[in-house]
């Protein structure tokens, strides 16, 4: 096995036991707690808080991604080419508001949970992946799609057969950035009473029990770097077989 | 037969391609060369409808070509641009078997269809069906665009200065390679092209274009020997007008009964390669052999004659 390939395996085994296991780490986050109190937080299951997390965020992404990807591949047509400055302000409105101030805006529209914490998320994953959408769209080879337009394929056709595919390297990059981001943010999503490992954090700074604190900051963290890595490892092979770099070139 | 009929393209009030009208004839090669910015791109995109014409229309076979949808048009006529234009996502056989695939033939016929088409280009179906194009050599892609264009057998290939980025020798080879499918399949192709050499090469008919007009259309020879203008008399080269002319007549023409020293020349070699050669041996003439089999041979002063009433 590549070194790289036996960190990665240490991390997944290490996360898979902080989440299944948590009290085999007693002994380690200890130090840290406060004289007499709580170890290792139990007034939910890790797994379910991290379930919940990791839901949040696909579904925030997820819907990021159709969003972002649909409004360029609107401004990337000849006809939607004037919404492009329209879409950039609206997406970037979304990065630079601060998900905390979405979130109190959001709780007297949506009541406490995961509705407000749904919609930061939303707004803040947009704008990576809008903007590398345009990038990967607008910047494919110009052989390949007059070839497209030549042998016949109609707009749908050359979209859905080659522009995608052929963007989906670049596309993903954003995704990744914009899933990263939101891994981390959505821990505050449990000052409004969502279910996220914030919850952990949350409770640490409360009691100040600093050990509690550890616990959920190591979990979120450790799934943020896997998500990447994998997300990188998808893209790097999705790019291999579209022949940007030769085949079997190791590098 | 394409019929080419008074077509025009207005760019801003600026004819890109003036009142052009030219006839192709079925099974034959047209080369249409120009410097860049005659028009001769814009003349073969208005043929599939990449570029709408201003006026005029093309027929293909007497029917309009503005009678079709764009798309069904396109996937009727073979495209074949400069540098290939692979999908770099499709495998060669996904390559090759996407016009088909849109005219929705089945898996089977397709894939005979890819397989054959792979053999006329001399690339080991077994070999190549499954690669991708990035794993190709630059030849072997342009092999596979031109495979892809006569897919589904279409009524008339177009050719975007298809050799462009080949290197000289590569291009040679494609070049004869084309010429010999060409009248196997008895396709009628319509190529674009700045290269002189190359039209003069390849064309049954060429097409001399310069500042969107049509200067003048006729054979090679006729082009050669007879220039309509003196832009065409310089793309034609003088100097090398008489070389070009020899370029065109096969040594079997001129061939006469005896024997003559050294290692024998194909009956299909050019004059102008036969004279390179007489040069470069130093002999006055040279054997002609089909295989094994004399055929005569071919003297300098036969070469030179020639030349002679040409001119």
């Amino acid at each position: 096995m590549s070194r790289s390939g036996a960190i990665r395996a240490a991390c997944v085994a290490l996360l898979l036991a902080l989440v299944l296991r948590p009290h085999w780490f007693a002994p380690v986050f200890a130090p840290f707690a406060p004289a007499g109190g709580p170890v290792i937080y139990e007034r939910a299951s890790i797994l379910s808080l991290s379930l919940s997390h990791l839901g949040l965020v696909a579904l925030a992404s997820g819907l990021a991604t159709l969003v972002a990807v649909g409004l360029a591949i609107l401004v990337t047509r000849p006809a939607g080419a004037a919404f492009l400055p329209l879409s950039r302000t609206i997406t970037n409105i979304g990065q630079t508001f601060p998900p905390v101030a979405v979130l109190a805006l959001a709780v007297p529209a949506l009541g406490f949970g995961a509705g407000p914490t749904l919609v930061a998320l939303f707004l803040y994953g947009l704008l990576p992946i809008f903007e590398t959408a345009i990038a990967g769209l607008s910047t494919l080879p110009p052989a390949t799609m007059e070839a497209a337009r030549g042998i016949g394929l109609t707009r749908w056709q050359r979209l859905i057969r080659v522009e995608l595919p052929l963007a989906l390297p670049v596309i993903l990059t954003g995704i990744r950035l914009s899933v990263v981001i939101a891994i981390g943010t959505a821990t505050v999503g449990s000052t409004v009473a969502a279910r996220t490992l914030g919850e952990v954090i949350i409770a640490g700074l409360l009691t100040s029990n600093t050990a509690f604190v550890l616990q959920g900051g190591v979990i979120v963290g450790l799934f943020a770097v896997l998500v990447y890595d994998a997300l990188s490892l998808l893209e790097t092979a999705l790019t291999r077989r579209l022949g940007r770099q030769p085949a079997g070139a190791d590098t | 037969m394409i019929e080419i009929d008074e077509i025009t393209k207005l760019y801003e009030g600026t004819a890109a391609v003036d009142h052009v009208s030219m006839t192709v004839e079925t099974g034959t090669i047209t080369v249409i060369v120009g410097t860049s910015g005659s028009g001769k791109t814009t003349l073969l995109r208005m043929i599939n409808r990449l570029i709408e014409p201003s006026s005029g229309e093309v027929r293909i076979n007497g029917e309009s070509t503005a009678a079709l949808p764009k798309h069904e048009l396109r996937r009727r006529i073979g495209y074949v641009i400069q540098g290939d234009g692979l999908f770099p996502h499709y495998t060669i056989a996904g390559n090759i078997g996407a016009v088909p695939k849109l005219l929705g033939w089945s898996r089977d016929k397709t894939r005979a269809r890819v397989d054959e088409l792979l053999d006329l280009f001399s690339m080991e179906p077994a070999q190549f069906r499954d690669r991708y194009p990035a794993e190709l050599s630059g030849g072997q892609q342009q092999r596979v665009g031109v495979a892809r264009a006569l897919a589904s057998r279409p009524d008339l290939l177009l050719m975007d200065e298809p050799f462009g980025a080949l290197d000289p020798i590569i291009r040679a080879r494609a070049q004869a390679d084309l010429r010999h499918i060409q009248r196997q399949l008895g396709s009628t192709i319509v190529l674009v092209t700045h290269d002189m050499e190359e039209a003069i090469h390849l064309g049954d008919r060429v097409a001399v274009m310069d500042g969107g007009k049509l200067l003048q259309h006729g054979t090679p020879a006729e082009i050669i020997a007879a220039p309509a203008t003196d832009f065409v008399a310089q793309m034609v080269g003088g100097v090398d007008r008489p070389l070009r002319l020899l370029s065109l007549i096969p040594v079997s023409d001129v061939l006469e009964d005896g024997a003559a020293e050294g290692e024998p020349i194909a009956p299909d070699t050019s004059l102008r390669d036969a004279l390179s050669l007489c040069l470069w041996r130093g002999v006055e003439a040279l054997p002609v052999a089909d295989g094994d089999r004399p055929l005569g041979r071919v003297t300098l002063a036969t070469i030179r004659a020639r030349a002679a009433e040409l001119a």
